[in-house]
């Protein structure tokens, strides 16, 4: 029973299909059983977006149960707070440190809580707070985001090698986003050593 | 990927049943774009084998798939759920007639409502018309159960029914692949007394469906879709869909009848497996439709007694609904920190060209009878601009109803809006009713170029097919006009000044009129607006809120000073604070 459940959870727009569907088809590639759950539509349109990936010997159910998540990939920090409570105890969370206020707090009817990150680490969680939007600026690309993300994770997914990763970036990415995207994902490896 | 012999890939629910259509033979494929089934028709159009279409809505859908099937193509229809409200009139006939080429009509559920206006449970309308119903648990049944529902569908002369949900629908698996086989050519025999139904053919014919049905009632219990899965004999749990799957996390232990073929129903079955177990308990989402037939076996079950009928279905409320029978306590959870959350729902998308119409609808205080799509959004805070939504089509009707119910209360402030691809779908039949029934409300048809909600998917009105083919574009604006509306108006949505005076000159006729705003969708593949850079003057911006009612994503009051900033990677540069900015604080330049 060694089933790797990962969160990802961001706001719609940032990416985070094109990740979970990396992530799943590395671990498929790998010879796990996979699930990925998300929901399309509505959501979409700048709401709190997450997707379920599933990964181990035999999965059923595609959803992860409230406190299994082993790892939350947050592309948000108020999106990270929001989905927290589906890890489990001691579980990783790794987040991009990038704040996007809700129209509720930028039309000022509501407060973005302060310092996340240390809310987090308060909680029975380990938590890995980087920069992935000024990483992937760097390159010259914010959309690059995503796969900065997924260098991230794949460093702490050892079930699943550097090469199959590599591998599933060259037949995902379009040819002409291929270097680029190589960089992300060794910006990501690389941001929190 | 090879496993063995087999190709593998990872599919969606979606992805894996047009897979599975193509590999069945299936030459043709209709469908109106609906949330969650939008993606089946979208990859059905990526095998050059499959003629797919989007249809201007479910029932010319389901009418031209059943012309397809009568002309022996083995055609595939979807729908989401309330779009087979809209196709159930040729649905029930469809029963009777049969069919010639194999015939499978999807139906995508969305317990929970992630995207939709209702939860209705679409295995009653296979119950209602008498068809058999396929129920997938996973992207591979999706795969597999498409593949046999064309054989069934020929051997029983009968369209075949697939019911997912969006969390089929919308989540992936390993999908084991096969390759396509040629359906049998079979030619249209012109045979009166199968395809007219007239009173006199349509009563053999249900006699026909009955028979059929005791048939298939008997394959039920035999067919390889339900299967009895052997365990802890205290606890025999009957499970459809994705309950399945979310019982098989919580419940490992138990014997399990696991049915992926549920109409009709598998009575001998269910009466075997219920003889080998201790306590019977039926998970399904939403309606207790396999719950009510055990009840009817005389077999005694736990169901929605303990289980919600409201909502999705998931791990942890099926733990806590039978607490006692799992076998693990549920998962440890931490303690959230103790802090409010604030909410991240949907909103317009910066740039949209929906928004100046909410704000000018508001600021009119018009009273709007809304409608499905994008613009649905309308409704949320700060825009509140929108009053009544049932269904696709409805804010024309709703606004004629309104107005004879309310007269001259509501004469000058009363607005439809809908987009222009409802507008085609079954808003048009409203407008010929508030004309022809002297109705005087204002519509405003929100022309964006695409049907932007469901994904982008190209419509009657934008010259193109599902295919990509360049087609006929339809004229809107002489469409409203031959209803017999004589003020039919184009505006641009992002003239505010223009948009204003055009709802104040329509709303003051006695008499029905249209305005159309047009504007592509901000996210159109290969739209580019010229792009005007916006700026803000700090200093002189005092706060008046103006902008704030945009309700663009884009602009945000700053907590500090309480004054208005652009937050620089969100905003296109559409201009529109520009135009609502009294004290001149945000300008718009032409710019590099």
């Amino acid at each position: 029973m060694s089933i790797t459940n990962i969160l990802l959870c961001g706001v719609g727009g940032q990416g985070t299909l094109l990740a979970s569907n990396l992530i799943a088809e590395c671990a498929m590639e790998a010879g796990f059983d996979v699930k990925k759950s998300e929901v399309h539509g509505m959501a979409q349109r700048g709401g709190s977006v997450v997707s379920h990936v599933r990964f181990g010997p035999a999965i059923h159910s595609p959803l992860i149960r409230t406190g299994e998540a082993d790892l939350l990939l947050a592309f948000e920090q108020l999106e990270a707070l929001r989905w927290s409570e589906f890890l489990k105890p001691g579980g990783l969370v790794l987040m991009n440190t990038q704040k996007i206020l809700p129209m509720s707090v930028s039309a000022g009817n509501g407060v973005y809580p302060e310092d996340i990150a240390g809310k987090l680490a308060a909680l029975p969680a380990q938590v890995t707070a980087v920069d992935a939007l000024g990483a992937a600026e760097k390159l010259g690309n914010a959309k690059c985001l995503n796969v900065v993300l997924v260098g991230l994770l794949a460093k702490r997914l050892p079930a699943i090698s550097r090469e199959i990763w590599l591998d599933g970036l060259k037949k995902r990415i379009p040819a002409r986003l291929l270097e680029l995207n190589q960089k992300a994902f060794e910006a990501g490896w690389n941001l929190a050593a | 990927m090879k496993s063995g012999t087999r190709e593998r890939a990872f599919l969606s629910g979606n992805a894996a049943i047009a897979r599975g259509a193509w590999e069945a033979g299936v030459r043709f494929a209709a469908a109106y774009p609906g949330t969650p089934s939008t993606e089946i028709l979208e990859y059905c159009g990526q095998y050059d084998e499959i003629d797919a279409q989007w249809a201007v809505n479910e029932k010319t859908a389901m009418e031209t798939a059943i012309g397809a099937a009568y002309g022996g193509a083995r055609t595939l229809c979807a729908q989401k759920h309330v779009g087979l409200n809209v196709a159930a009139d040729p649905l029930f006939t469809v029963a009777y007639t049969g069919i010639n080429g194999g015939l499978v009509l999807v139906t995508a559920d969305d317990p929970g409502m992630h995207s939709s206006q209702n939860e209705q449970d679409n295995r009653h309308y296979a119950r209602a018309a008498k068809l058999p119903l396929f129920e997938p648990s996973s992207s591979q049944e999706a795969h597999d159960m498409t593949v046999a529902a064309y054989a069934l569908s020929e051997e029983f002369d009968t369209p075949v029914m697939l019911r997912t949900t969006t969390r089929i629908s919308h989540s992936e698996g390993i999908v084991e692949l096969g390759s396509r086989a040629e359906a049998p050519a079979r030619e249209f025999v012109r045979d009166m007394a199968k395809y007219c139904v007239l009173p006199h053919n349509a009563r053999r014919l249900h006699v026909k469906v009955e028979e059929r049905m005791a048939k298939l009632s008997a394959w039920a219990s035999s067919c390889p879709w339900n299967r009895i899965e052997a365990g802890d004999p205290s606890i025999g749990i009957i499970a459809s869909g994705i309950a399945y799957v979310h019982a098989r996390e919580v419940f490992p232990q138990a014997s399990f009848l696991k049915l992926g073929f549920t109409n009709p129903f598998p009575a001998d079955l269910v009466r075997r497996f219920a003889a080998t177990v201790k306590t019977v308990i039926v998970i399904e989402e939403n309606e207790p439709i396999l719950e009510e037939q055990v009840r009817a076996l005389g077999i005694a079950c736990i169901g929605k007694d303990r289980i919600p009928i409201c909502g999705e279905l998931n791990p942890d409320i099926l733990h806590a609904s039978l607490n006692e029978f799992a076998k693990a306590p549920a998962p440890a959870r931490i303690r959230m920190p103790d802090v409010a959350i604030p909410q991240r729902p949907p909103v317009l998308c910066p740039g949209c060209p929906h928004r100046g119409v909410f704000f000018t609808l508001r600021k009119l205080d018009c009273t709007v009878t809304g409608d499905i799509g994008c613009y649905s959004l309308g409704a949320f805070p700060p825009h509140n601009a929108m009053h009544t939504i049932v269904c696709m089509g409805a804010s024309i009707t709703n606004a004629l109803g309104i107005e004879k119910a309310m007269k001259e209360k509501v004469h000058g402030k009363l607005v439809a809006v809908l987009g222009e691809s409802t507008f085609m779908h079954s808003g048009i039949t409203g407008l010929i009713d508030t004309v022809y029934n002297q109705g005087r409300h204002l519509t405003m048809v929100l022309d964006n170029s695409i049907t932007a909600m469901t994904g982008h998917q190209p419509n009657p009105a934008s010259g193109m097919t599902l295919k990509g083919k360049p087609t006929k574009a339809l004229d809107l604006k002489k469409m409203c006009e031959a209803t017999g509306v004589e003020s039919v108006v184009d505006v641009d949505p992002f003239d505010l000044k223009a948009l204003e005076e055009a709802v104040k000159a329509a709303l003051a006729k006695p008499e029905p009129t249209v305005i159309i705003t047009r504007r592509p969708c901000i996210l159109l593949k290969g739209y580019k607006p010229e792009r005007h850079i916006v700026s803000i003057d700090r200093a002189k911006c005092v706060k008046c809120g103006q902008c704030w009612k945009l309700g663009c994503p884009a602009i945000e009051r700053d907590p500090i000073d309480g004054k208005t900033r652009i937050n620089a990677t969100l905003c296109v540069h559409c201009g529109l604070c520009a135009r609502t900015c009294r004290p001149g604080a945000i300008t718009q330049e032409k710019g590099a």
